[in-house]
């Protein structure tokens, strides 16, 4: 087994305050086991008395080599591990993974298919929001919202449980549309998340949105603007919190989300509060696009026809021949799109995640490289949290709602 | 449970010592606050409402090691991570136990690569062992009932 | 196509050499490497791209001149279009110029990609590895780079495999 590697001073010179060197400023550690930093992350904070002067984040300590292992398996193997990558946003992660291979093959995924993705994609970011919901409020000492928060994450699981038997690694979005179609139950399911929900979301609200302790937490908090956001290629509600109402789903509109009415939540003032008022919005959008993506949910075929990508639904294989040799190549072989390569995005509830897929024609990936948005947010961590007390430092990572895994890959 | 018998009403039970250390030890057992990936999801479903683990005596998490008797890995280990797992393993008073949640905390799940430990019982011995990527919070709830049989089953004699 | 990004690729493709080629829809310019910083500066003050979205390079092993790819994909938050940049970055001493001084953004990436695929980037504020441990040798993502598996024991052949496999400390 290897040594933990420390830092020394020195090393970290060029980032901490001359004051640090002289021990006029404390420098401690902050984690990667501690239960507020939302899974392993390390934080080196240079402290004056209590107020935070520097911090300095080390990740890689969830690094996984995902994007190593993906150039080892064909296309359809390789998804199963994008699941792993966003572990909070996991329907979003195959989406964007088939987004491009679709891109880079020319797939096309059936009306069908794609409201079922859409209603799949807003259900995974209401439950993600939900945990995070549950999980800062925690940090900030509120705990009942973390058991009413995950009482309903229960219900959505329960959704993505019915669909692919699966509670969160599901890989239900396949390249050209889906697994399957969703049972006969799912409509009934999602119309009830859909009714109980917005009632839900006022709960939370009431214990928290005019709670003047969680006020004191959260206003004039961690503050950012909008242009050192796009500097540091910050999205996502941390972005919106700050007054540009910059969203995947309407600036880049991926599997139909410019037929669905719904607005971009937007704050002006780009602290933990405005971060928290735009999640607490952006969970009622979804609900509404859920529910209308529900109520036109078209009948037909949940995937491409295109046999040389696609595998044949298992009624085909006894009856024809060349249905079976399809089956048969693409699970052994894999398909082979052409050379070249393609960038996806789509809004995760972090930010825009993006997937770069480079294609050398063989029917295993050359190069796949996950943008995820929370290398980003982490990046800016010292710019928000500069002149903060330590406990505030706890709020704030909560705020711009991190997922380790997403950082590291 | 360690009690053997009841002398009418007395108000006296009797029991083995070993009976009653045993029982002590399962019902309060304090696991510790270390999610790593995405089975701590997971575990937290298990100690929210629907799921409950307090009705086992298992809702008192400890962020400290040093206040904390079973260590649940609930994710996976890379190598950088390795280190500090066994830091914190040794920081943990004795009698301790591990459960390992979930495939890549039990054999490396699906990454077999340069970056996860495959197994961390390749660091830190393992009582229990829970399958699934992730495992559903029914799933951790089983093992630990797991890891109560075998902890009321120790014997004096083989205490370290 | 957008006006301003067809203008865009045009001038950088004048001022700059760059070489055009379209992939569904998406537009990558190869610029030479020393000249990626001056061409992103223009870019970002000249039209809109205010955003770096990603930044990662692409190993083509066997060949070594170029070895690498670095690959920028840019956004413009009022055209909502992405532009990508490739440039060429030798095999025998990986190097080029840091975007961090365009785009602040381009700190951790290059770290990332420091660490993972061994290119050094010139001027760059905190060259350190960001994911694997300070020691760590080699770079992962490198094409030459073993996966670096474990072997699967199976019934015939577990104690074959055993005898090798590697001991933690129990």
């Amino acid at each position: 087994m290897r040594e933990i590697q420390e830092f020394s001073l020195d090393d970290l010179r060029h980032l901490v305050s001359p004051r640090a060197l002289t021990g006029e400023t404390m420098v401690l550690n902050m984690g990667p086991q501690h239960p507020s930093t939302h899974g392993v992350l390390r934080l080196i904070v240079e402290l004056d008395g209590e107020i935070v002067v520097n911090c300095i984040p080390d990740v890689g300590y969830l690094h996984t080599g995902i994007e190593k292992n993906m150039e080892g398996k064909t296309y359809q193997k390789a998804e199963v591990m994008t699941d792993r990558i966003d572990y909070m946003y996991t329907m979003g992660n195959n989406l964007v993974y088939c987004l491009a291979v679709e891109k880079l093959t020319g797939l096309k995924s059936p009306p069908r298919a794609d409201a079922i993705r859409v209603i799949l994609a807003e259900l995974s970011r209401i439950q993600s929001h939900l945990l995070w919901i549950g999980t800062s409020a925690l940090d900030l000492a509120a705990m009942s919202v973390f058991l009413y928060a995950m009482r309903e994450r229960e219900m959505i699981m329960d959704v993505f449980e019915l669909v692919s038997g699966q509670r969160m690694m599901t890989t239900f979005i396949r390249p050209g549309g889906l697994w399957r179609d969703v049972p006969s139950e799912f409509e009934a399911a999602v119309r009830e998340i859909v009714r109980v929900f917005p009632k839900r979301i006022a709960e939370y609200e009431a214990l928290l949105t005019k709670n003047p302790l969680f006020l004191d937490r959260t206003r004039g908090i961690g503050k950012i603007d909008t242009m050192t956001c796009k500097a540091w290629d910050v999205t996502g509600p941390t972005l919106r919190a700050t007054g540009l109402a910059h969203d995947v789903r309407k600036a880049n509109p991926y599997c139909g989300f410019e037929q669905y009415d719904f607005d971009i939540p937007t704050q002006t003032t780009g602290d933990v509060y405005a971060r928290y008022l735009v999640r607490v919005e952006e969970m009622r959008q979804s609900v509404r696009i859920v529910e209308q993506a529900l109520n036109k949910l078209p009948y037909g075929s949940v995937r491409d026809n295109n046999r040389k990508y696609v595998p044949p639904p298992r009624s085909e294989i006894g009856m024809s021949m060349e249905a079976l040799i399809h089956h048969f190549k693409l699970w052994t072989e894999g398909f082979s799109p052409p050379v070249g390569s393609v960038y996806a995005t789509v809004e995760s509830p972090r930010g825009e995640m993006g997937v770069f897929l480079e294609s050398d024609g063989s029917p295993k990936p050359y190069r796949v490289h996950y943008r995820t948005p929370s290398v980003p947010l982490l990046q800016v961590l010292p710019i928000l949290s500069k002149g903060h007390y330590v406990a505030d430092l706890v709020g704030i990572i909560g705020s711009i709602d991190i997922v380790l895994g997403d950082t590291d890959r | 449970m360690g009690i053997e018998q009841k002398t009418g009403n007395t108000g006296v039970v009797t029991t083995t010592l070993e009976q009653a250390v045993n029982w002590s030890r399962t019902n309060s057992m304090w696991p510790m606050l270390f999610g790593l990936a995405c089975c701590a999801i997971e575990m937290m479903g298990a100690q929210a409402a629907n799921y409950d683990m307090s009705r086992f005596g298992m809702e008192l998490m400890r962020a400290s090691p040093r206040q904390s008797d079973l260590m649940i890995v609930a994710g996976r280990v890379s190598q950088k991570m390795a280190p500090v797992l066994r830091n914190l393993y040794d920081q943990m008073p004795d009698p301790k136990w591990v459960i390992a949640m979930g495939d890549c905390a039990a054999c490396g799940g699906v990454f077999n690569n340069y970056a996860i430990l495959q197994g961390v019982d390749e660091i830190v011995p393992v009582d229990v062992y829970i399958s699934g990527c992730p495992p559903r919070p029914e799933g951790l709830i089983n093992g630990v009932i797991t890891l109560h049989k075998k902890v009321s089953g120790e014997k004096f004699a083989k205490w370290k | 196509m957008n006006e301003l990004l067809s203008s865009a690729i045009k001038a950088l493709g004048e001022k700059f050499g760059g070489q055009v080629s379209e992939f569904r829809d998406e537009v990558t310019l190869l610029i030479p490497p020393d000249k990626v910083t001056a061409a992103a500066t223009v870019l970002r003050d000249e039209f809109t791209f205010d955003m770096l979205s990603a930044e990662t390079a692409v190993d083509y092993c066997p060949q070594t001149n170029p070895r690498f790819h670095m690959v920028y994909i840019f956004y413009s938050t009022t055209l909502k279009v992405y532009l990508t940049f490739r440039a060429h970055v030798n095999g025998d001493d990986p190097k080029i110029a840091t975007m961090e001084t365009v785009y602040p953004s381009a700190n951790w990436r290059e770290r990332e990609i420091w660490d993972l695929f061994g290119i050094r980037f010139e001027g760059h504020s905190d060259m350190r590895r960001l994911l694997m441990p300070p020691n760590w040798e080699g770079h992962p993502l490198r094409k030459d780079y073993p996966l670096g598996y474990e072997e699967v024991q199976y019934s015939f052949n577990f104690d074959e495999i055993d005898v090798r496999k590697p001991k933690g400390v129990r």
